[in-house]
C-alpha cells in the first residue's frame, strides 16, 4: 500500500536522510546555441530530467537523496536506448516501486518514443531488487499501475515542480 | 381649502413637501439626492426637511418611518459640515431614542449616526453618548454585514477625531467593542474592526482586565483561513487578512503570555500556511518583546524551531524558521537587564550549540547544513552573539577541516567556516585586541593556503572566497600572510583553461583586495606580472606565439583585473602602453588579436578607474593621448610599414580602441573634458599634433582633407571622444523626449507603408524602444527620461492600428511587427488593459511569415498567459494550434519561444484547456526529438504540465 507521502504521513521508513547537493544548472554551451550542429541526447540530459522527481516520502528530489546519480545512466542516442538504475535510501525501501515507477513515467513523458528505457535498481541495493525490476519491465503492469487514481496521483505528486 | 392656503404659504416647501412624498410614499429613490443637493445649495434647512418629514418619522407602520428615518440619513450624510451644533445635539437624541425602534429602521439610523460622527460640530460628550446607546441598544452581530460595517465606521469615525473623550469612557469602550466585534465573520468588517484593535493598543486605549479577552476576540482567527472567491468584486486578499491581524497579536507585550503559546501550537500545524504565518508572527513580535516576555517559553520556541529547519518541509518554511530564531537572538541582545537578573542570550546560545555542535562533527556529516544555518542565523543578530557562537564553533570547524581527507567533505566544512567569518563583518570592534578572530588567525590562513593548493577546483573556489573575507576584517592579515596570498594569486592567475572558473575568482579576488592592499600588490604582484609580459614580449620577437599566447593574455587580464587602487593604476596603465608600443616598434610579430587584448585590458583599467575622478583624469590624461599617438603615426602615408601599423588600421583593432577612448571620456567632468577637447578637437581640424608624446610625422595630420583613407578611418576615434563628452550627447542626440521625437516617428510610420523600406522601418521600432548599452546610455550622460516608453505606448500604437487597417495586405507585417516591437518592450501593468483590443492584432502577428515578428510576439504574449489568463482563455483555439505550428518552425529561437507559452498555456482555466489534452500532448512528442537540446528542454517541461492538466495529484 502507498501512503499519502509528505509531512505527518505517519512513521517515515528512513526519517533522517543523508542529504546532497543539487548539481546546478547545464551550463549552456556556444554549440547549443548554433542552429545548425546537432546536440545529442547524453546522460546529463537523461539525468536533469530526473533528478528533480521529488521523492514520496520526503520533501526532497531524488538527487538531492542520491537515489539517482549521472553515473547510473547509460545512454545511446543512434541506438535510441537508455537504462537508469536507481538506489533505494535503504534495502528494505518500501517505495522502491514507486519511484521506479516515477521514474519510467517521467522518461515516458520526457523521451522521443524511438527510445527503448530499461529502469531498474542499482544491483545489490535492495531486498527485492528482482521482483522490483520485473514489474518495472513489464509494460502492462506499469500500464495497469497508471489507470489506477491513487498511484496516479503520487506519481504526479512526484513530478510536480516544486513550490 | 384651508389645507390648501396653508401650502400656498410655504411655497418654497411646497416642493420639499412633495420630493418627500415621492421617497417615502412614492418609494423612489431620485428625490433624496434632489433633497440633499437643495439643502447644499441653501434653498431649505435640514429643520425643515424634518419638519417635511414630520409625521412618517412618527408613522405607526414601521416601513413608512424607516423611510423616512432613510431619507433624512442620506440627506445628513451629504450635508453634515452644514449643521449647526443645536440642531447636532436634537439629532443625536432623535437618533439615539430610535435605535431602540423596530429592527426595520436601525440600518437608517445607523447610517444617520455615521454622518453625525462625521459632524465638526458634534458638541463634547456627544460620541461617548452615542457610543453607550449602541453598546447597550443594539446586538452588532445579528446585522446585515452592511449595517456592521456601519457601525465599525462610527467607531472608527469617533476615534479619529474624539480620541480624549473615548478614553474618558475608561476599559468600558473596550468591552464594549469586544462584545461588539465577537463572532465577526465578513472580511471586509474583519479588516476594520483588526484596525480598530490596533489603534485600541497602539494609542495606549485602556485594556483594563479585557486583555486576554481581546486577545481571544482577534486571536481566534489565526492563522487566517480564508480564499476569496472568484471574481471577488471587493479585492480583498487572504495576504491582506494576514497582515492586518499579525499587526495587531504583534503589537503588544500585553499579548506575550497567550500568543506565544498558540504560535508554538500553531508552528507544528501540518498545513504549510500556518506554519509559515506563525513563524512570521513570531518575527514580528521579537520587535516589541524583551527578555520577560520570552523567558518562559524559550526552550520550546527553539525546540519548534530546530524541528522546522531540520525537516526542511519546504525552503519558505525553513527561510521563515531562520529568521525567527534570528529575531528572537536579536530580541534577547538587545534587551535592558535589571542588573541582578540573569542574561537569558547566553543559556538560550548555549542551548543551540549543544544542539547543533554534535551534528557538525558526526562523520557522515548529516544534518550539518541545517545546524549550521541555525547557528548562523542566530550569530547573525548581533556582535555579542557572533563572538559566543564562533568562539565555540570555529575551533570545532578547524579541527574537522583536519579530520576528514576527501576534498568534498572540506569544502563543505569551509564554506561553514566563510559563513561564520561573513557574519563577522557586520560588526565593527573598537578595541583591537578584542576582535575574536584574532585568536584564530594563523590556523585560518594556513587552511586557506591549503584550499587554495588543493587539486579540487571547488575547494579553491570557496579558499579564494573565504581568502577575500579574511581579507576584509580591519587589521587582521599581517604582511607576510599577505605575501604568500599574494603568490597563491598569482599562481592562480595563469591556471590553464580547465579551471576558467577559479582563475576568473583569483582575478576578482586580487581585484578586491588591492583596493585595502595597494602596497602589497604593488610589491608582490605587479613586478612579476611586468616580468611575465616582458617574457611574453621575447616569445613574441621569437614568433613563439602558439604556446605563449594564453599566458600573455592572462597576464594582461591579470594587470587590469589588479588596477582598482589609484596607486596601482600609476604603475599598472605606464605598464601597458609600454607594452603596446613596444608592439608598435616592430620588432614583435603581434596579430590583430594581442592589440585588441591590450586595448580590452586598457578599457577594463579604464571602468576600474571611472569611480574616482582623480583616476579617471590620470588615465584619460594618459592614455589617450599615447593611443592617439599610435594611430596617428600608424596612419602615415610611409614606405615599408611595419605589420602593426597595418594591423592598428584594423577595423577590429579601431574598435577596440573606441571603446578605450569612449570609457576613458564618459566619467570626465565638464572642466576636464573641456580641457581635453582643446588638444583633441585642434588635432583632428587643424593636425596639431603638439600635444602628443611623439609627434615628429613625416607629413601633417589631416583626416578631413587628406585623401588617405589610414586618416580618414581614424576620425572614428574623434567620434569615440565626441559622443563621450557631458553636454552634446543630451542636446543633440536623445530626441527622445524631444517634440522633435514625434515628426521622426512619423515618418518612421509612414514608412511602415513603403513595401522595400517598410521591414527596416518596423525594426526601427524596436531600436526605439530598447535599452542600449554603449551609447545614450545614464553613464554616456545622455538623458534619459523615465516612462518614455508608456508615453510612447500612448503616443503611437493607435495610429499603428489605424495604418495596420488600412494598409494593404503586402505591407500589413511591416505594422505588426513594429506593434510587436512597441508592445515586446512595453511594462506589462501599462499593456494589460489595453490587451482585448490589441489581442486580435498580436495573434495576426503570429501568422506573419517573417521570424523576428514571430519572436517578438511570442515573447511578448508568453508573460501575459501568465498574467491575464482569464482574457486569454477566450482565443484558447487560436493559441494552441499557433503555438503548435511555431514549435516547429525552421529557427531554434522561435521553437523555443513557441515551447514557452505552450507551458504558459498551462496557467488558463483548466476545463478550458481539457479539451486540448490529448491533441497537444500528441504534437509536443515530435519536438521531444528536437535536433537542439534547448529546445527540447522546453519541450519536456510543457508537456510534463500539460500531463498534469486535470490529472489527480497535480
Amino acid at each position: 500500500m502507498v501512503g499519502g507521502g509528505g509531512v505527518g504521513g505517519g512513521l517515515l521508513e528512513n526519517a533522517n536522510p543523508l542529504i546532497y547537493e543539487r548539481s546546478g544548472e547545464r551550463p549552456v554551451t556556444a554549440g547549443e546555441e548554433d542552429e545548425q550542429v546537432p546536440d545529442s541526447i547524453d546522460a546529463r540530459e537523461i539525468f536533469d530530467l530526473i533528478r528533480s522527481i521529488n521523492d514520496p516520502e520526503h520533501p526532497l528530489t531524488l538527487e538531492e537523496l542520491n537515489v539517482v546519480e549521472q553515473v547510473r545512466v547509460q545512454v545511446s542516442d543512434p541506438e535510441s536506448t537508455v537504462a537508469v538504475a536507481f538506489t533505494p535510501t535503504i534495502p528494505h525501501c518500501s517505495m522502491a516501486t514507486l519511484i521506479g515507477l516515477s521514474i519510467k513515467v517521467k522518461l515516458l513523458r520526457s523521451l522521443p518514443q524511438r527510445f527503448k528505457m530499461d529502469v531498474h535498481i542499482t544491483p545489490g541495493t535492495h531486498a527485492s531488487e528482482h521482483a522490483v525490476n520485473k514489474q518495472l519491465a513489464d509494460k502492462e503492469r506499469v500500464a495497469a499501475a497508471l489507470e489506477n487514481t491513487h498511484l496516479l496521483e503520487v506519481v504526479n505528486q512526484c513530478l510536480s515542480a516544486r513550490s | 381649502m384651508a389645507a390648501a392656503a396653508a401650502l400656498e404659504a410655504v411655497a418654497p416647501t411646497g416642493a420639499l413637501w412633495g420630493l418627500v412624498q415621492d421617497f417615502v410614499m412614492g418609494q423612489q429613490e431620485g428625490p433624496a439626492d434632489q433633497v440633499a443637493a437643495d439643502v447644499k445649495s441653501g434653498s431649505y434647512t435640514v429643520l425643515q426637511v424634518v419638519e417635511a418629514l414630520g409625521s412618517s418619522l412618527e408613522n405607526p407602520e414601521p416601513r413608512t418611518r424607516a423611510r423616512g428615518i432613510q431619507l433624512l440619513s442620506q440627506v445628513l450624510l451629504q450635508c453634515h459640515s452644514l449643521l449647526l451644533e443645536k440642531e447636532v445635539i436634537h439629532l443625536i437624541l432623535f437618533y439615539e431614542n430610535r435605535l431602540k425602534d423596530h429592527h426595520l429602521v436601525i440600518p437608517s439610523v445607523l447610517q444617520g449616526l455615521r454622518a453625525l460622527s462625521l459632524c465638526v460640530a458634534l458638541p463634547p460628550g456627544l460620541a461617548v453618548s452615542v457610543l453607550k446607546a449602541i453598546f447597550q441598544e443594539v446586538h452588532v452581530q445579528s446585522l446585515p454585514q452592511v449595517d456592521r460595517h456601519t457601525v465599525y465606521s462610527i467607531i472608527t469615525n469617533f476615534m479619529r477625531t474624539r480620541e480624549e473623550e473615548l478614553k474618558g469612557l475608561g476599559a468600558d469602550f473596550t468591552f464594549g467593542f469586544i462584545q461588539m466585534m465577537d463572532g465577526e465573520k465578513d472580511p471586509r468588517n474583519l479588516l476594520v474592526a483588526f484596525r480598530i484593535v490596533h489603534d485600541l493598543i497602539s494609542r495606549d486605549y485602556s485594556l483594563g482586565p479585557f486583555v486576554e479577552e481581546l486577545f481571544e476576540v482577534t486571536s481566534c482567527y489565526f492563522p487566517i483561513d480564508f480564499t476569496p472567491p472568484p471574481n471577488d468584486p471587493h479585492g480583498i486578499q487572504r495576504e491582506d487578512l494576514i497582515l492586518s491581524l499579525r499587526a495587531v497579536l504583534a503589537s503588544t507585550p500585553r499579548f506575550a503570555e497567550f500568543l506565544l503559546p498558540l504560535l508554538i501550537e500553531k508552528v507544528d500545524s501540518e498545513i504549510l500556511s500556518a506554519k509559515l504565518d506563525s513563524l512570521q508572527t513570531l518575527n514580528a513580535c521579537c520587535a516589541v518583546y524583551g527578555q520577560k516576555e520570552l523567558k518562559d517559553f524559550l526552550p520550546s520556541l527553539w525546540a519548534s524551531v530546530r524541528r522546522e529547519v531540520f525537516q526542511t518541509a519546504s525552503e519558505r518554511v525553513e527561510a521563515d524558521g531562520l529568521a525567527a530564531l534570528h529575531s528572537l537572538t536579536a530580541c534577547l541582545s538587545r534587551s535592558v537587564l535589571r542588573a541582578d537578573a540573569e542574561d537569558l542570550l547566553d543559556s538560550f546560545l548555549s542551548n543551540i550549540l549543544q544542539d547543533c555542535r554534535h551534528h557538525l562533527c558526526e562523520p557522515d556529516m548529516k544534518l550539518v547544513w541545517p545546524s549550521a544555518k541555525l547557528l548562523q542565523a542566530a550569530a547573525g543578530a548581533s556582535a555579542r552573539a557572533c563572538d559566543h557562537i564562533t568562539s565555540n564553533v570555529l575551533p570545532l570547524l578547524l579541527e574537522q577541516f583536519h579530520k576528514h581527507s576527501q576534498s568534498n567533505q572540506r569544502r563543505t566544512i569551509l564554506e561553514m567556516i566563510l559563513g561564520f567569518l561573513k557574519l563577522h563583518q557586520k560588526w565593527s570592534y573598537e578595541d583591537k585586541d578584542e576582535r575574536p578572530l584574532n585568536v584564530f588567525k594563523d590556523q585560518l590562513c594556513s587552511l586557506v593556503f591549503m584550499a587554495l593548493t588543493d587539486p579540487n577546483t571547488q575547494l579553491q573556489l570557496v579558499g579564494i572566497r573565504t581568502l577575500v573575507v579574511l581579507g576584509a576584517q580591519p587589521d587582521l592579515l599581517s604582511s607576510e600572510d599577505l605575501e604568500l596570498a599574494v603568490g597563491h594569486l598569482y599562481r592562480l592567475s595563469f591556471l590553464e583553461e580547465d579551471s576558467q572558473s577559479c582563475r576568473a575568482a583569483a582575478l576578482e579576488a586580487s581585484g578586491a583586495l588591492a583596493t585595502l592592499y595597494p602596497v602589497a600588490f604593488s610589491s608582490h604582484l605587479v613586478p612579476k606580472l611586468a616580468e611575465e609580459l616582458g617574457r611574453g614580449e621575447l616569445d613574441l620577437a621569437r614568433g613563439d606565439e602558439s604556446t605563449k599566447c594564453s599566458r600573455h593574455l592572462h597576464c594582461l587580464q591579470a594587470l587590469s583585473a589588479v588596477s582598482t587602487h589609484p596607486s596601482i593604476v600609476k604603475e599598472t596603465l605606464p605598464l601597458l602602453l609600454q607594452h603596446l608600443c613596444q608592439m608598435n616598434k616592430g620588432n614583435m610579430v603581434a596579430g590583430t588579436n594581442e592589440v585588441i587584448a591590450v586595448c580590452q585590458s586598457l578599457q577594463q583599467v579604464a571602468e576600474k578607474c571611472q569611480q574616482d575622478p582623480e583616476s579617471c583624469w590620470y588615465f584619460h590624461q594618459t592614455a589617450v593621448p599615447c593611443l592617439l599617438a599610435l594611430a596617428v603615426q600608424a596612419s602615415m602615408p610611409e614606405k615599408g610599414h611595419s605589420v602593426l601599423r597595418k594591423v592598428l588600421l584594423e577595423d577590429e583593432v579601431l574598435a577596440a580602441m573606441v571603446s578605450v577612448i569612449g570609457t576613458a571620456t564618459t566619467h570626465l567632468s565638464p572642466d576636464l573634458a573641456a580641457q581635453s577637447v582643446a588638444h583633441i578637437v585642434p588635432l583632428f581640424l587643424d593636425g596639431n599634433v603638439s600635444f602628443l608624446p611623439e609627434n615628429s610625422f613625416p607629413c601633417r595630420f589631416q583626416p578631413f582633407q587628406d585623401g588617405s583613407s589610414g586618416q580618414r578611418r581614424l576620425v572614428a576615434l574623434l567620434m569615440a571622444f565626441v559622443c563621450s563628452l557631458p553636454r552634446n550627447v543630451t542636446k543633440a542626440l536623445v530626441l527622445r523626449y524631444h517634440p522633435l521625437s514625434s515628426c521622426l516617428t512619423e515618418q518612421l510610420m509612414g514608412l511602415l507603408g513603403d513595401p522595400e523600406l517598410g521591414p527596416a522601418a518596423a525594426d526601427g521600432f524596436s531600436l526605439l524602444m530598447s535599452d542600449c548599452t554603449d551609447v545614450l546610455t545614464r553613464a554616456g550622460h545622455a538623458e534619459v527620461r523615465i516612462m518614455f516608453r508608456q508615453r510612447f505606448f500612448t503616443d503611437n500604437v493607435p495610429a499603428l492600428v489605424q495604418g495596420f487597417h488600412a494598409a494593404s495586405q503586402d505591407v500589413k507585417p511591416n505594422y505588426l511587427k513594429g506593434l510587436s516591437h512597441v508592445l515586446n518592450r512595453l511594462p506589462k501593468p501599462v499593456l494589460l488593459p489595453e490587451l482585448p483590443t490589441l489581442l486580435s492584432l498580436l495573434l495576426e502577428a503570429l501568422s506573419c511569415s517573417d521570424c523576428v515578428v514571430q519572436l517578438s510576439t511570442l515573447s511578448c504574449l508568453q508573460p501575459l498567459l501568465l498574467e491575464a489568463p482569464q482574457v486569454m482563455s477566450l482565443h484558447v483555439d487560436t493559441l494552441v494550434t499557433k503555438f503548435l505550428n511555431l514549435s516547429s518552425s525552421p529557427s531554434m529561437a522561435v521553437r523555443i519561444a513557441a515551447l514557452q507559452c505552450m507551458h504558459a498555456l498551462t496557467r488558463l482555466p483548466t476545463p478550458v484547456l481539457l479539451p486540448y489534452k490529448p491533441q497537444v500532448i500528441r504534437a509536443l512528442a515530435k519536438p521531444l526529438d528536437d535536433k537542439k537540446r534547448l529546445v527540447r528542454k522546453e519541450a519536456v517541461s510543457a508537456r510534463g504540465e500539460w500531463f498534469l492538466l486535470g490529472s489527480p495529484g497535480s
